[in-house]
């Protein structure tokens, strides 16, 4: 079976491996490069818990063909934190209780940080509507939104 | 969100000393949670690893006449194929860790299948997509047999059999009953009294728990033969226990490691997936990965099963509830999982949180070939709560009163004796109505407002087991062959009378306890040291409990806007303030300082170790794993 | 495992197709059955021209390329007519991979963009230069579309609804596209398009005849109430049944001519 050599940019670093036809980058992101936050829910683009960022936009990695990645930019909760510590949404997540079982924290994030990188100050409305693709069956959803609002209004961090 | 305590209430019951009650607390796992660093199952990684899918059933009820799986052995990728044959113990019921029933199905099906997506064969290939493909390949020759979707379809003797270790389509209680009975005072008397009969029938369709993290596990051997085990279990030994018979090997060779579940609500007990997986681990040498996608999660994954009650008061005119009989059916699905413990957790809720003081109740664990059923969040007490609930308010119209009142006057208050002869302590169910009516703007009498859990209970009738009428009707395989109704009393030909508070050893009153710390608290079981209870449906004049003569409460006279006016009946004592808090001592239980148990005498040294008891019964069973470990309390 | 084929142009990919490949464009239909082991298609056909991305007004008409996504619906302002039915699909995840044309082949209930495009008499355009009406093109759904054009609507003439029992992301149990055209004040050659009511996005012709000449106020489009769901087998699913989706296309219908919703 053929593979494909994919290079791309994850988390800020190169990454490059040999994918095969008709992988998908969840599976690519979590076997073949080892990073584990983005998870397994549903496979059909449906639960939101594989959510990444590809080019600063949402992304379901689950039914992301993974050679269509060549060439552009994969952000995961594995990089979020960075030296300076805790991504602000991170720290409104943990100290909102904005987690129970955590399975849908990843996605959950990564959905949150499409939508203040875009749009800093979000009302509520389009807090939930950022995450409506993201399911919680811990029925978190109100600190979750709580959280997000809460990271939104957090200091900026520079750099 | 702000929790509001009311600290208020029941002030004098508790030390109020509580250090993290109330204060806010960071989860000790939240720090892997928002690093996406938390170690569920699915993130441990193995090289090579070997991925399990199953040849599922597309029918209701089939028999199985052959397999042909040559194509799907070829298919590049393919390592290994699992026959029912290559399961060393291939019959297994869940709750047979704790001895309850009996042994009725399968991990793979082998000669008959009994719901959709049953699993007849498991294919381990290199990859999850060649596993699938292997799947699609694999021909299996099914004979279509009638199957059977509702329940109480499932009970006619026309019925096909469902499970053929419980042919007629029940669950066997007390290797007696095809329900499992509660009697409690005369129902049907007290029927006959009442100045109203309200029934209704209600119904939970299935729930799915739908967990994010769909169930599975990665098994892969380990040093010393052994194997390690990543689960997504709620159950971890449960689990282990569980593979151990299956698979017909000591616990001491299985590493099992979980506890970090994505999402559970009792969907994650069932222990399916770690006998395949280790199986699959076994028979390959490798690292497996046995996980359901989000369809099988939905199609296969037991979800809470499905129930119908049919509910039948006797109701007087001032709002007494006198009596209540329950009909109730749990969908148990083709195989039995909880669903057994499910309808004894119910039985043991009934008649909800009230004093009635005559109830009776069937409740059948039913099998059909539906997907099978087992735990949810309060799986045996939410769906019938439903009922009663829905039922409360219907009882309130029928006799034109406010249905908050309604409930204030017929809750449970401190001693009062439960139908399942017990009496009842800590209730709270007046104050919760009291506050609920506050917070949402309802009005409430004074005389409802005054009303308090902590006195008026265990008085008089309201604090004994009434004499009890009982029946043997629905004996194991009698409905098969009669057709017979399945209400309670339905078809009995003949009563049986258990006087009031004098049985300690009828089957009604329960059987011997198995252990000390399970012995029952005399003080709590209220039994009448002389016998005669009066009859059903007689009451005093004020159905309100009364602690003690005090000046009661006028009628209340119809206040515009306040809802109906009281019954005449409903008279309640002045206000609490007024009163004193504790009812006369005659009738509050009274905490009985507990007889420290004997030192066990020191067994001589030379004897090998031996159990006061004996471990439980279901391991020595035939065809039982002998090295499940016992599970003791304490 | 299917194999990946990946072509410069439409055209090329066109006359490389098997009964057993199956084209990806932004993969959300496509992978979700390769996770689940279609055996329908070995082989993924995929073309990543950016030419297929191309939004053209053209007079009184727009073309939008078959590989815009709903993100790229809205982050333009020539196709705001097109936001709601846009947001309407998905969360934003979603909306940054669907495709325009991959919702012209999406399985009932999905489709809410193409019950739009059909109310502004959606036209597709296929790879090999011919054109088919939509409602048409949705009898079959074959061939690999290159774009769909549609009329770009003045004024408030277009409404757009979708009732969903999960909000703000649910899938559709009705959706009621609406492109109401107007000719001295009265109605004219109107088109109504209901979603997930049928097993692909229909017309509702009978509606359409009623609301001829009518005028848009409570008597003037009762009749088209009455006929609501003539001529229509409302489907069965698990979201709802075919008689509650009888029940209340009315209902919204009356709704959305007359503007209670947006």
């Amino acid at each position: 079976m053929a593979k494909t050599p994919v290079t791309f940019t994850l988390n800020g670093r190169e990454a490059a491996t040999f994918v095969d036809p008709a992988a998908n980058l969840l599976d690519v992101l979590r076997r073949g490069l080892g990073d584990l936050s983005p998870k397994y829910g549903c496979g059909q683009g449906t639960c939101g818990a594989c959510t990444v960022l590809i080019d600063g936009e949402p992304h379901l990695s689950c039914v992301t063909l993974a050679e269509t990645i060549e060439g552009r930019t994969v952000e995961t909760t594995n990089g979020l934190q960075d030296s300076a510590g805790l991504h602000p949404l991170q720290q409104a997540f943990m100290d909102g209780f904005a987690a129970q079982c955590g399975y849908c924290t990843p996605g959950m994030l990564m959905a949150a940080k499409a939508l203040l990188d875009r749009n800093p100050s979000p009302s509520r409305e389009e807090v939930i509507d950022a995450i409506a693709g993201n399911v919680c069956r811990c029925t978190g959803y109100e600190p979750i939104v709580d959280a997000i609002l809460t990271a939104a209004r957090a200091p900026r961090r520079t750099g | 969100m702000a929790v509001e305590f009311r600290k208020d209430l029941f002030a004098d019951e508790r030390d109020d000393d509580l250090n993290e009650i109330g204060q806010p607390i960071i989860r000790q796992d939240i720090l892997g949670h928002v690093t996406g660093r938390s170690p569920f199952y699915d993130d441990h990684l193995y090289d090579g690893l070997l991925f399990m899918r199953c040849v599922r059933s597309p029918h209701h009820h089939a028999r199985i006449r052959s397999v042909d799986a040559a194509a799907a052995e070829r298919m590049p990728g393919v390592i290994r194929l699992i026959r029912p044959q290559d399961v060393p113990v291939n019959l297994n019921t869940l709750l047979s860790l704790i001895s309850f029933g009996r042994d009725d199905e399968p991990l793979l099906a082998e000669h008959r299948v009994a719901y959709k997506g049953e699993p007849v064969m498991a294919i381990i290939a290199t990859s999850d997509r060649a596993a699938l493909d292997a799947v699609a390949r694999v021909r299996v020759d099914y004979e279509e047999l009638p199957h059977v979707l509702d329940v109480e379809d499932a009970l006619k003797p026309e019925a096909p059999v469902v499970n053929e270790t419980y042919p007629n389509n029940t669950f066997d209680y007390h290797d007696r009953y095809d329900h499992q009975k509660l009697r409690f005072g005369d129902v049907e008397a007290a029927f006959a009294q009442a100045d109203h009969i309200v029934e209704g029938e209600y119904q939970m369709s299935p729930i799915e728990q739908a967990p994010i993290e769909t169930c599975g596990a990665i098994a892969a051997p380990e040093t010393n033969d052994r194997y390690v085990c990543h689960t997504s279990t709620q159950a971890l030994f449960f689990s282990l226990g569980t593979t151990a018979k299956l698979l017909d090997m000591p616990s001491s060779r299985l590493h099992f490691i979980g506890g970090t579940v994505g999402g559970g609500f009792g969907g994650k007990v069932d222990s399916h997936h770690e006998p395949m997986a280790v199986l699959g681990a076994m028979l390959t040498g490798k690292p497996v990965k046995y996980m359901w996608d989000r369809a099988e999660e939905m199609q296969v994954g037991a979800p809470r099963g499905g129930e119908r009650w049919r509910l039948k008061d006797g109701v007087m005119r001032d709002g007494r509830i006198i009596a209540r009989a329950f009909t109730g059916f749990f969908d148990a699905g083709a195989y039995t999982r909880l669903s057994s413990y499910a309808v004894q957790k119910a039985t043991g809720h009934l008649p909800g949180p009230y004093m009635i003081p005559n109830v009776a109740s069937n409740v059948y664990c039913v099998y059909t070939n539906r997907t099978p059923s087992t735990a949810m969040r309060g799986f045996g007490i939410t769906a019938v709560d439903f009922a009663i609930e829905c039922h409360m308010d219907k009882a309130a119209e029928t006799v034109g009163m406010d249905p908050i009142e309604l409930r204030i006057l017929n809750a449970y208050r401190d001693g009062d004796m439960k139908a399942h002869r017990r009496a009842a302590k800590n209730c709270a169910l007046i104050e919760s109505c009291q506050v609920v009516a506050q917070k949402s703007g309802w009005p409430l009498s004074a005389e409802a407002m005054a009303q308090s859990s902590l006195f008026g209970g265990g008085i008089g009738e309201r604090g004994v087991i009434p004499e009890t009428v009982t029946d043997q009707a629905g004996q194991i395989g009698e409905r098969k062959r009669s057709g017979l109704a399945p209400e309670p009393f339905a078809g009995a030909t003949a009563r049986g009378h258990v006087p009031a508070g004098t049985a300690t050893d009828h089957p009604a009153t329960g059987n011997a306890p198995q252990r000390e710390d399970m012995e029952i608290e005399a003080e709590r079981l209220g039994f009448k040291v002389t016998r005669g209870a009066s009859a059903p449906g007689q009451t005093p004049a004020s159905p309100m409990p009364q602690p003690q003569p005090a000046a009661t409460v006028a009628p209340a006279a119809p206040r515009p806007g306040a809802g109906p006016a009281m019954p005449p009946a409903y008279t309640a004592p002045a206000p609490a303030s007024q009163q004193p808090v504790a009812p006369p001592a005659s009738t509050r239980p009274q905490p009985t300082p507990p007889t420290p148990p004997a030192a066990p005498a020191p067994a001589p040294a030379a004897e090998p170790y031996k159990p006061e008891q004996p471990f439980q019964r279901g391991v020595k069973r035939p065809g039982v794993s002998r090295f499940i470990s016992g599970s003791r309390r304490r | 495992m299917p194999s990946v084929a990946t072509y410069a142009t439409l055209a090329e990919a066109a006359s490389a197709m098997t009964p057993t490949s199956r084209f990806l464009a932004g993969g959300t239909l496509v992978m979700r059955d390769v996770n689940y082991g279609d055996q329908g298609f070995d082989r993924i056909v995929r073309v990543p021209d950016p030419a297929l991305k191309a939004i053209t007004p053209d007079s009184g008409r727009i073309s939008i390329g078959a590989g815009v996504t709903m993100a790229g619906i809205l982050a333009s302002r020539d196709l705001d007519f097109l936001w709601p039915a846009a947001r309407a699909v998905g969360g934003p995840a979603i909306r940054s991979m669907a495709t325009v044309g991959g919702n012209l082949f999406a399985p009932h209930p999905y489709g809410d963009l193409t019950t739009a495009l059909l109310a502004l008499d959606g036209v597709v355009h296929l790879s090999d230069s011919g054109q088919v009406p939509l409602d048409q093109f949705l009898v079959n759904r074959a061939g690999l579309v290159r774009s769909v054009s549609v009329i770009r609507p003045a004024g408030d003439a277009f409404r757009f609804h979708k009732v969903s029992r999960v909000k703000p992301k649910g899938a559709s149990v009705l959706t009621i596209a609406a492109w109401l055209n107007r000719s001295a004040g009265r109605l004219s050659n109107v088109r109504i398009a209901y979603g997930a009511f049928a097993a692909t996005p229909v017309r509702v012709t009978a509606v359409e005849r009623a609301l001829e000449g009518a005028s848009l106020d409570q008597a003037g489009i009762a009749p088209a109430l009455q006929a609501a769901t003539d001529g229509l087998a409302p489907v069965d699913d698990a979201l709802a049944s075919g008689w509650y989706r009888a029940e209340i296309a009315p209902v919204y219908l009356r709704r959305v001519l007359l503007g209670e919703v947006r």
